[in-house]
């Protein structure tokens, strides 16, 4: 870990995030300086993703946990924000119900929910996209780590957990949309959202989270609470015997990292303009850890370059060979663990990369 | 003028007599209207004729067509046939012909006029299935028929199904006298299935004396129905629980013994079930005759084919990740990913049919429950398949070389077993036993490149709830697991049940952090 | 040395940042200019990967079929036609990001495409931003109406409420089974739906709601307690709005357990040849499904469809279905709008669409109405033991939309009408302004 990658990373992170969001807003259409919408709500997209990928490579690339169900953290922090959006719409929905979202009408809801209170409100919806991740992830956190659930136990019980939250979300009841989830925003802290110049602004807000995150997270394990991590993740009965609480350095990281998640999907729904319950699959929970394994675990830096450039991917090859490119995301993933086992980052380096002692399989 | 010409048509529709069924049945088959037809085939059963029952089941599989002017013909393989006569018939132009249309109403009319007509089949069997048709049918017109078959008849069950067509038959029947109705009751009581239910809770406007017997009888049945309730929804969780076992072993091999977290696990189920597919169709294509056996020769093909790609998987990528337990996760994932698209491109995206033999359709009914031959035939299959997992670890040279080898890897080493080869073939098993399982799905879910999907998630959650590394934790896992969710749907709903178990399952591990059936022993602290 | 190495990192970086910003716009592929310009781009915008692929794909390949077929009639205003294929993967924000790219990227004319209620919705705030258009072929919920979309699939009123029609007047059925997967469309069919049933005197305890989740694969509780359902002396059917996936284990524990059409009907809105072909339908004989076109539709057109498709596809047994029926019509309509308004310009296209008349397949035609939706017979067909549907009633004419239900409180007095002075998707015809505005 170096303090220059993370200062490059951050720099071209923030720097490219600005000069996109300047040669989007003050150049002409026609001009080959031109940056598209597209590519700005594009970028803003990723740079999300890599929110979430970093907030992966905290916990598992630092702390050892291995969690297959960061991407509900990340869905939360998303449903805090669309319901704060939801309820911006007021009467300018379909029905031109001045309180009721449009999915409630037609479902013939009278009244709002308890729960949807207080989120037209920014300052609120706001303090709710860190409460409701950093909450259950302090009360998940403090039962499995206090009852000592580690590896694959952990990964599969996090499963478990994403998967349940799906199922409730795409339940129609719970007042969240079902499967359609929360869409058609209008405007965010009255910016329209259709609006360049609110795309670009939300380019730039994300970039300069990622790099404050980036910088957090370096912050974290750099310090000698970083270091106790680090042996928390290599030996943590070792760990335990020195007279350390592994389960409280766990927790705080783990905390930590889920609100990092959610404030990344926070602000991916604006730029993608709908949140609806598939984002708690499984799959994307998986997909973010694949992110960090692809750029480098636990090289934080490396989450980022592998977030961008597997979703990167994935957009070109869908759109250039739409039949074919599963085979081609495949590949990568496997031709990534064989022959850069440490990561795009981790080839760079002399030696590689610490990993944890090999669990042996006896 | 097109408009008068319409309102004309539809004048003669009404004025004009219905087509002259009485005289000749046939002529209203070929009249092309629903109503028309089903009451040519009550009459047809009625009028004795002798071509009615081959005219009527000629219908029932679609082989029956009108001609002009009325003429009808049944299809047959060596030409077509008079349906009036009987006889060969030549010179027939089959673009004149239009197959007669049946819907639910001319099925229902031949249903129960097949039911009348087989009465007096030589076969129990079929007889037995005409008299379950009257009942059904409820159909008063039956009754002379009945009165004769039940004369005639010297088989016990198939006359007990006679007498309960026949309370049906005489409840529905405005003529029929009280005594004969409280007997009927007691019959249609004694019966006290879901059928009897119903055809009590059809009766209305009948005598008060009637009227409290049949309230009785429903009673009744729903008492014991309730109690009976509690066993179907065992042998649901049974049936649930065999399927997660199923899709669960081959991982308890995999994952559970070799440490593998294999995300592929679900495309070896899905390989299986398209080996099945393969398999029904090479035999269709090929051998018809051995078509009810295409299940049974499916098996040890799944077995194989799912087994050597993992063979080929643990030789070509996973063996250079052992010791890095998550990269495999990436590794598989990606694989899967590969697989599905492979099986995409291959067979198509859409569901594949595979079609269940006769031996495993239907149902059984055992007193108030229902067993389905499929869901049973699937349980059974569920236990062969983990009994003879398990022998072969304890039992064969194989799996004595397995447990050395998870066991103590360096030891076994010295005592000169190929480590390598005992790994791919662990592999291998694990793999092929997920391709049974495949086989197995086939017959309950869609065959398509999603099918692994589906399992995936609840395979890990049954392994890691019965303890990983533990055969017989995996087995009460998935049980329990089945067993659960089924009394908590008809409760919570299948949404809400679902959940509930996920967050039993967190808070279990909780308690217990390593599933129910923890491996004693250094290696837990890896 | 160590800065001589981070330097090279930092560089990297770079270079992938810009590979990427060059990477996200594809490279624009020079071909072969027809007699009149260049070619007119078509967006093709369906899953061909992930859950929706088994029954998108097909519909991709129904649009490639059609306009190859255009092609050959000699392209579109002198100018040759061009499909634009991407794959949204099933997943929703992509969708909303590949139409995005479609429409500003590729430049494509027009889009065909979505399925899922949600992916619709996903895309829809694109759609009207950048003014583009909007060919979706499902059926779906209602409940909307957008300049940018022209709704080809069936609104609840052209599909649930025929076919409830005609179980209650066919089949005397008295007690109800509504069955759906939990989502929007099963959703809101069965709100109206038990509106429209109430109001025609049935109560509300012979009424019966029941939601499983997506991919629902044990049945064996619901279809008991069907069974039971249906034994209170009542002749009862099943609405069966379950989603594509589910139907398949659903119908088979059907078979299982023995419910035949004659006793307990189910008559699916989800349900149609594709589903169908991977199960053995000889236990389903009799059950129903209601759409606006079956494969098994006696006339010329259809016919000349099918052996197209057949040809086309080198495989004499893919099936049809109704969704490609809807792209059939959806493709004639705009190829007849652009050649109306003389230009692929969306924005004069749209509105030169309205009242665009085309035959359908089933021997009828369908015209645009101001409301973005067509006129559509109505069939109900019953499963035969081919996987084929036998058409056993059908509506005299072609029905007309209701995209807002009248059964539904929210939408009571909701219209649509597209033709300027109105141009409005949710005018409220008791306060007489646009803009939904409940009271």
């Amino acid at each position: 870990m170096n303090r220059f990658a993370v200062f490059f990373c951050v720099v071209a992170v923030v720097g490219g995030a600005v000069t996109l969001a300047a040669l989007n807003l003050n150049t002409a259409l026609g001009s080959p300086w031109h940056v598209p919408p597209y590519v700005v709500s594009l970028v803003g997209k990723y740079l999300c993703y890599a929110i979430l990928a970093l907030a992966v490579d905290l916990v598992w690339g630092f702390g050892g946990i291995l969690s297959l169900g960061h991407a509900a953290f990340f869905a939360l922090g998303g449903y805090a924000m669309g319901m704060y959006l939801m309820r911006q719409i007021a009467g300018r929905g379909v029905y031109g119900n001045p309180v009721l979202p449009d999915f409630m009408v037609f479902l013939n809801w009278k009244e709002l929910p308890w729960y949807w209170h207080g989120f037209d409100n920014p300052i609120f919806a706001g303090l709710m996209v860190v409460a409701v991740p950093g909450l259950l992830a302090l009360v998940f956190g403090w039962l499995a780590f206090r009852s000592r659930v580690s590896g694959v136990y952990l990964s599969i019980i996090t499963q478990a957990l994403t998967y349940a939250l799906l199922l409730a979300f795409f339940r129609n009841d719970m007042g969240f949309g079902g499967n359609n989830g929360l869409t058609d925003f209008k405007d965010i802290l009255s910016y329209p959202l259709q609006a360049d110049a609110t795309r670009a602004g939300l380019l730039v807000v994300t970039a300069s989270v990622l790099a404050f995150s980036l910088m957090l997270a370096y912050a974290i394990v750099a310090s000698r609470f970083g270091k106790v991590l680090i042996a928390v993740r290599d030996a943590e009965s070792r760990t335990r015997f020195l007279g350390y609480r592994p389960e409280n350095y766990k927790l705080f990281v783990w905390v930590v990292s889920a609100i990092m998640a959610g404030i990344g999907g926070a602000l991916y729904v604006p730029q993608v303009g709908i949140i609806n319950p598939s984002e708690f699959s499984p799959a994307n929970s998986i997909e973010a850890v694949i992110w960090v394994a692809v750029g480098g675990r636990g090289t934080l830096v490396g989450a980022v370059l592998g977030a961008v450039l597997v979703s990167g991917g994935k957009t070109w090859l869908t759109g250039a060979l739409p039949e074919i490119w599963l085979f081609a995301l495949g590949a990568l993933f496997i031709l990534v663990t064989l022959f850069l086992p440490a990561g795009i980052i981790g080839a760079f380096r002399r030696a590689p990369a610490p990993l944890p002692a090999p669990e042996p399989a006896e | 003028m097109t408009f008068f010409r319409c309102l004309l048509v539809l004048l003669v529709m009404f004025v004009a007599p219905p087509a002259p069924a009485q005289d000749d049945p046939f002529a209203g088959l070929a009249s092309g209207n629903f109503d028309d037809v089903s009451a040519a085939i009550a009459a047809l059963a009625l009028s004795g004729n002798p071509q009615a029952a081959a005219t009527i089941g000629a219908l029932q599989t679609d082989a029956l067509f009108a001609g002009p002017e009325a003429a009808v013909y049944i299809r047959t393989d060596d030409g077509w046939v008079d349906a009036r006569t009987g006889q060969k018939a030549e010179g027939v132009n089959e673009d004149d012909l239009n197959p007669v249309r049946v819907n639910n109403a001319v099925r229902r009319a031949i249903d129960a006029a097949l039911g009348s007509l087989n009465l007096f089949s030589s076969s129990a069997t079929v007889r037995a299935k005409a008299a379950e048709d009257v009942f059904r049918s409820r159909d008063p017109a039956a009754l002379p028929a009945l009165a004769r078959a039940i004369a005639k008849e010297n088989d016990a069950g198939v006359r007990s199904v006679m007498v309960q067509a026949r309370a049906a038959a005489r409840l529905a029947d405005p003529a029929s006298s009280d005594t004969d109705k409280l007997e009927d009751i007691a019959v249609i009581r004694a019966r006290g299935d879901i059928e009897a239910l119903g055809l009590l809770s059809s009766l209305h406007d009948q005598p008060a004396e009637v009227a409290t017997a049949a309230a009785a009888a429903i009673a009744s049945i729903k008492r014991s129905e309730q109690l009976w309730s509690v066993a179907q929804s065992v042998f649901y969780g049974l049936s649930l629980g065999s399927v997660l076992l199923l899709a669960a072993a081959g991982l308890a091999i995999t994952f559970g013994v070799m440490g593998v977290i294999n995300m592929a696990h679900g495309e070896m189920v899905m390989l299986g079930a398209y080996t099945t597919f393969v398999v029904q169709e090479t035999i269709g294509a090929h051998a018809p005759a051995l078509s009810g056996w295409s299940l049974p020769i499916a098996v040890p093909l799944a077995f194989l084919v799912s087994g050597a790609v993992g063979i080929a998987i643990e030789r070509g990528l996973i063996r250079f990740l052992y010791g890095r337990p998550l990269e495999t996760l990436l590794a598989t994932w990606g694989l899967s990913l590969v697989l599905q698209q492979a099986v995409r491109s291959l067979f198509g995206a859409s569901n594949r049919e595979v079609s269940t033999p006769a031996w495993m359709s239907g149902a059984a009914q055992w007193g108030g429950l229902t067993i389905t031959w499929n869901r049973l035939t699937i349980i059974i299959f569920a236990v062969m398949v983990v009994a003879a997992l398990m022998a072969a670890l304890r039992y064969t040279a194989l799996g004595l070389r397995m447990r050395a080898v998870t066991q103590n890897r360096r030891m076994a080493a010295a005592m000169g077993i190929r480590t390598p080869w005992i790994d791919a073939l662990t592999f291998g098993l694990g793999s092929g036993v997920a391709g049974m399982a495949g086989v197995a799905l086939s017959q309950i879910d869609n065959v398509s490149p999603n099918l692994g999907q589906g399992y995936i998630i609840d395979s890990f959650m049954v392994v890691v709830f019965g303890g990983v590394g533990n055969l017989w934790g995996t087995v009460v896992s998935a049980f329990t697991l089945g067993i659960v969710n089924k009394f908590l749907e008809p409760v919570a709903g299948a949404v809400l049940g679902k959940i509930l178990v996920l967050v039993l399952l967190i808070l279990f591990i909780q308690r217990r952090p390593r599933g129910l059936f923890p491996l004693k022993g250094r290696a837990v602290e890896a | 040395m160590a800065s001589v190495r981070t330097w090279l990192r930092g560089a990297c970086l770079g270079a992938a940042a810009v590979a990427l910003m060059l990477g996200v716009v594809p490279a624009v592929t020079p071909s072969a200019h027809a007699q009149g310009g260049p070619p007119i781009k078509i967006g093709i915008l369906h899953s061909l990967s992930g859950t929706m692929a088994i029954s998108e794909t097909t519909l991709k390949d129904v649009m490639l079929m059609l306009i190859d077929q255009q092609n050959k009639k000699g392209g579109l205003l002198g100018r040759k036609l061009e499909a634009v294929v991407v794959d949204p993967a099933s997943n929703w924000p992509l969708f909303a990001e590949k139409a995005r790219q479609l429409i500003t990227v590729d430049k494509v004319a027009v889009v065909f495409g979505c399925w899922t209620s949600v992916s619709r919705k996903s895309v829809l705030p694109v759609f009207e931003e950048l003014n583009s258009l909007l060919f979706y072929p499902v059926q779906y919920e209602g409940e909307e109406s957008s300049k940018n979309v022209i709704y080809t699939g069936a609104a609840p009123n052209q599909q649930a409420i025929p076919a409830v029609d005609y179980l209650a007047a066919n089949e005397k059925v008295q007690r109800w089974v509504l069955a759906g997967t939990d989502y929007v469309y099963p959703r809101t069919t069965n709100k109206i739906l038990e509106a429209y049933l109430k109001s025609k005197g049935v109560k509300d305890e012979d009424i019966l709601i029941n939601y499983t989740p997506f991919g629902h694969s044990d049945w064996q509780n619901i279809v008991a307690q069907i069974k039971k359902f249906g034994s209170a002396g009542k002749k009862t059917a099943v609405v069966s709005t379950i989603n594509g996936d589910a139907n398949v284990p659903f119908y088979k524990e059907l078979a299982n357990q023995g419910i035949k059409a004659t006793d307990i009907p189910v008559v699916a809105f989800s349900v149609g040849e594709e589903e169908l072909a991977g199960i053995d339908t000889k236990p389903l004989l009799g059950h129903l499904a209601a759409w606006n076109y079956f494969e098994s539709v006696n006339n010329p057109a259809n016919k000349q469809f099918i052996a197209d498709w057949h040809a086309f596809t080198k495989n004499p047994k893919r099936t049809t279905n109704d969704p490609m029926e809807a792209h059939y019509i959806g493709f004639n309509l705009w190829v007849k709008a652009v050649q109306k308004a003389g230009t692929t310009d969306p924005a004069k296209v749209i509105d030169a669409l309205i009242g665009v008349v085309v035959p359908n397949l089933t021997g009828g035609f369908a015209a645009l109405m101001p409301n973005h939706h067509i006129t559509k017979p109505v069939l109900i067909g019953e499963v035969k033991g081919d996987g084929q549907f036998n058409v056993v009633w059908q509506t005299p004419g072609t029905v007309v939309a209701n995209e807002w239900s009248p059964y539904l409180e929210g939408s009571k007095d909701l219209i649509a009408d597209w033709r300027s002075p109105m141009s409005c998707g949710n005018y409220n015809v008791v306060l007489g302004k646009c803009g939904g505005a409940s009271k």
